[in-house]
């Protein structure tokens, strides 16, 4: 169990080194960030000069040891776009994504099981197939139209919920609602899919025959085996939330959070920025990777003995 | 010349073979509507794009100051001059969404056969070499798979700049791992069987092994999860370009256009849904393919497929159908 965990951190590690690597290539040796960053009618001096500031003038692995040290105190620089520090950018933004993301897939799954268990009970049946084929259409709008959907009904025509923006509490939903909607259909497939095999088991029928009632095989017996997949699913929705999805939605919906952040700092050519909140995601990646291994063995006890 | 007929005779036997194959396949697909109405779309996009020129009623970038902003021909002030509206400089809706069909499955295909390539060389690699090629193959994958692929891409984006040439490369490197994951499982469990052995006995080299006896094994969930994996680069690409960090504006793509009718969504709906539309046609269209393609694939679904016939048949009180035979009335 400790060694399992301990070989979980390394392998995070591992992760989070290979992304600083690629990070540090891609913008030293790929791309020329003094380019990238300085407008086209930058002077020579001037270009000398910034390349100094960044201490891009250096040999690359003196420049390495310095980007591996300011990672290692979590100091990525003075973002260009904001003139401050660009972890300070980054601390303040992270909250707001990851509230966006965790109550969008815990929405998601909460609707997924009932929607999953009830589509299982009847495969081919009515209920069954309308979820399947729901889910399918849920599958292939892409993420971003359905917020401007959501955006165009509920906000311009009924007038019922803000459009962008974070004032009110209510400013979540319809973002949370559209970061749900896809996870919840490859969610309800698990689900379901899953269901339909656990149902099958022997073990379901003996647990019918000797009486127990219906809601005690199904909702216990069946759904704790069935849900090993579902919460891999989960974790899989909620990291691809943090680090893609929140970048759509947050555009869509002007939700100032990490995702939205990247965009602008694209926009505005400001590299410091990009590296740290790349790196912020990254860890916090690699963190959800581990929370959700703590969540298996709680839900499955045959990891405990591994 | 006794060779060239036992060729012949060879070939003509296999031509019929896969013509029978065909015929099996497509009655299959007729009993499947679904899937039936999946492929159909796909061809109808597929010479979408290819006829766009023809089919196009303008050039999608015209622009016609005068008649901007116009609606599609079903709304009140609509004309068939412009079946599905104009845009904010004027251009021709109808025009820019079949045009965009071109970029969607550029990109999907381009991006399939890069990405499957490599998965699939890097699997077989991994698979039947084993040992260091083994883990070293495995370790790049599972490290690329825990980080997620839309912030290395944005750093690429940030760095090389936006392009179509930059969007296949960026799907390409992020797409590839599935493939040399599923390639590697199938080669493992496929080498220990004993026709494997047996050729390898026989001192067939490792490239016949690996063409000849091991690859054939893999074509249809490879191909399954290639068709799953387009429908997921269509959707890909068209964030990427709605983020406007994909395709730049003087091409047209669907991602894009749903961007630039954002700004003006209070005041003309059609700008933002009719590339909308197209892209979840196309991404279902895809779906219902892959689902259909599952389906059959799969020993375990064709059993209970067989069932779920016979028992409907017997219900009509008709006999029973032979796999591979006629059905009598």
């Amino acid at each position: 169990m400790g060694r399992y965990f301990l070989k979980r951190l390394w392998h995070g590690a591992g992760v989070i080194f290979g992304v600083t690597i690629i990070v540090f290539v891609v913008t030293r040796l790929v791309g020329d960030p003094v380019k990238v960053m300085l407008p086209l009618e930058a002077t020579v001096e001037q270009r000398a000069a910034f390349e100094k500031q960044l201490g891009l003038d250096r040999p690359i692995p003196v420049q390495f040891i310095e980007f591996m040290g300011g990672i290692a105190r979590l100091d990525f620089g003075d973002s260009l776009w904001q003139h401050r520090p660009a972890m300070q950018i980054v601390f303040e933004k992270l909250p707001l994504t990851l509230e966006l993301s965790f109550l969008g897939i815990g929405l998601a799954l909460v609707l997924a099981i009932p929607l999953g268990i009830i589509a299982a009970l009847r495969p081919g049946g009515l209920s069954d197939r309308s979820t399947v084929f729901v889910s399918l259409i849920g599958l292939s709008v892409p993420q971003f139209w359905l917020g401007l959907l959501l955006i165009v009904l509920f906000a311009v025509q009924l007038h019922w919920l803000p459009t962008s923006g974070i004032a009110t509490p209510a400013h979540i939903i319809l973002p949370a609602v559209t970061m749900a909607l896809p996870a919840l259909a490859r969610m309800v497939m698990i689900v379901r899919s899953s269901m339909i095999d656990e149902l099958n088991q022997q073990y379901v029928k003996t647990a019918f025959a000797k009486g127990l009632p219906f809601y005690r095989v199904v909702g216990i017996h069946a759904l704790r085996n069935a849900s090993l997949p579902v919460v891999t699913l989960g974790g899989w929705e909620l990291i691809r939330a943090v680090a893609g999805y929140s970048v759509v939605v947050e555009t869509v919906f002007a939700w100032p959070g990490l995702g939205l952040t990247a965009i602008q700092a694209i926009e505005r050519e400001d590299l410091i920025l990009l590296q740290a909140i790349v790196f912020t995601v990254a860890v916090t990646v690699v963190l959800i990777n581990i929370l959700m291994d703590v969540v298996y063995t709680i839900i499955d006890p045959r990891l405990k003995l591994a | 010349m006794q060779t060239k007929t036992n060729i012949d005779k060879m070939l003509g036997s296999r031509r019929q073979e896969w013509r029978q194959r065909l015929r099996g396949l497509s009655q299959e697909l007729w009993r499947d509507k679904a899937g039936l109405i999946g492929v159909a779309l796909i061809f109808a996009l597929l010479f979408m794009s290819l006829a766009a020129p023809l089919l196009a009623p303008y050039d999608p970038a015209a622009q016609d100051l005068r008649a901007r902003l116009k609606p599609p021909v079903w709304s009140a002030k609509g004309t068939w001059k412009h079946a599905l509206g104009t845009d904010h400089l004027g251009r021709d809706v109808l025009s820019r969404v079949i045009y965009g069909s071109r970029v969607s499955l550029l990109v999907g295909t381009t991006v399939v056969l890069l990405a499957g390539t490599f998965g699939v060389v890097m699997g077989l690699l991994a698979g039947y070499r084993g040992g260091r090629m083994d883990s070293f193959v495995m370790r790049w994958i599972d490290t690329q798979v825990a980080f997620p692929g839309l912030l290395l891409a944005l750093i690429i984006l940030a760095v090389i700049g936006p392009s179509m040439t930059t969007v296949i490369i960026v799907l390409s490197l992020n797409g590839w791992m599935v493939y040399g994951r599923m390639t590697r499982s199938a080669v493992l469990s496929v080498r220990q069987t004993a026709y494997v052995e047996a050729a390898e006995i026989i001192g067939c080299n490792s490239r016949r092994v690996i063409f000849r006896h091991i690859l054939p094994n893999l074509t249809s969930p490879l191909l399954t999860l290639a068709i799953l994996e387009f429908a997921r680069i269509v959707l890909a690409e068209a964030a990427l370009s709605f983020l406007g960090l994909g395709i730049q504006p003087p091409a047209t793509s669907w991602g894009l256009d749903v961007a630039t009718g954002k700004d003006y969504i209070f005041r003309a709906w059609w700008l933002v849904t009719m590339p909308g539309i197209a892209i979840s046609i196309t991404v279902l269209a895809v779906n219902l393919v892959a689902s259909w393609m599952r389906l059959i694939s799969d020993p375990q679904e064709r059993e209970k497929q067989f069932a779920r016939q016979m028992a409907i048949l017997k219900k009509r009180g008709r006999s029973i159908a032979v796999p591979g035979k006629v059905v009598s009335q």
